[in-house]
């Protein structure tokens, strides 16, 4: 496979978040599609560690190409403990205010 | 086109149309389930890379642990699609051309790239357990003790966020 082909298809489910985030209103749903950005971000990380270890430098040399998969399971880690303190966070807000429409959020106060 | 290209164009299919329908569902219990059918397909496209141990994780970690709390968060709230919030048809334009313009930058700055680099598929060892549970718990092994702090205090922060507020007591002696 061509390394373009899986740079297009993260850029497509990365913009696909990106457009998400813009356009719901739901914050539950503006949360999945931070998830969804995530995981095209993990995705070619992984197609890129790949890349490498099909190049001529890396079967040289002695550098493990398995680095970036286990870059992918820190963010995997990171995102897990993000995951439990935003839903906290959204729980609370919902128990204040009645809503999880960001709308009724853009002041700080009250 | 050999077996592979069609894997990855099935897949990728998949994803790519299920993370719209996540988007354009009403239903915040039907976009969740939407974005489990998203992790499948990734998670096939890492076995597809031979990055086992990952596809395992981000089956059992995101459409096991995470979607499983997203699902329990959205009917402890009882959303559904009538508690959908008021919508703001201009700012809805104004995200999908913001979108658009994006992915067309990024297409276009991506595309001048001159690398014609192959990706490695159904081969490579060095996504499997053995070779990155030897990496993980020898090179690794101090950002892997520290996540586990992490862990802890994020476990910690949800569970003083989430906790009910008590009334102040006027006398705490009594």
């Amino acid at each position: 496979m061509d390394i373009k082909a899986y740079i297009a298809l993260s850029l497509v489910l990365f913009t696909i978040g990106i457009v998400g985030v813009l356009v719901r209103r739901n914050a539950i749903i503006i949360f999945l599609c931070v998830e969804l950005m995530l995981n095209a971000v993990n995705l070619l990380l992984v197609a890129f560690s790949k890349m490498h270890a099909l190049s001529p430098a890396a079967k040289a040399s002695a550098n493990f190409a398995g680095d970036a998969q286990i870059f992918v399971f820190f963010i995997m880690v990171v995102a897990a403990a993000e995951v439990s303190v935003g839903l906290a966070i959204i729980v609370m807000m919902f128990r204040n205010v009645h809503t999880v429409d960001i709308n009724f959020l853009n002041r700080l106060k009250n | 086109m050999n077996i592979s290209t069609i894997v990855f164009l099935l897949l990728s299919l998949m994803a790519v149309g299920s993370a719209l329908m996540m988007i354009i569902s009403k239903n915040p219990v039907h976009s969740v389930l939407w974005l489990i059918l998203v992790f499948f397909a990734i998670s096939g496209h890492y076995i597809l890379l031979n990055a086992q141990f990952l596809a395992v994780v981000n089956i059992i970690v995101y459409a096991g642990a995470i979607m499983v709390l997203f699902l329990f968060v959205v009917m402890l709230m009882n959303l559904n699609a009538d508690t959908e919030p008021i919508k703001n048809y201009r700012m809805q334009l104004v995200g999908i051309c913001t979108g658009g313009t994006l992915l067309l930058l990024l297409v276009l700055i991506t595309n001048r790239m001159d690398v014609e680099q192959l990706v490695e598929t159904n081969a490579g060892n060095a996504g499997l357990i053995k070779n990155l549970g030897m990496v993980l718990f020898k090179q690794y092994v101090l950002p892997f003790e520290i996540s586990s702090v992490l862990f802890l205090s994020a476990m910690i922060g949800a569970v003083v966020i989430g906790r009910k507020e008590e009334p102040i007591d006027q006398n705490p002696n009594s």
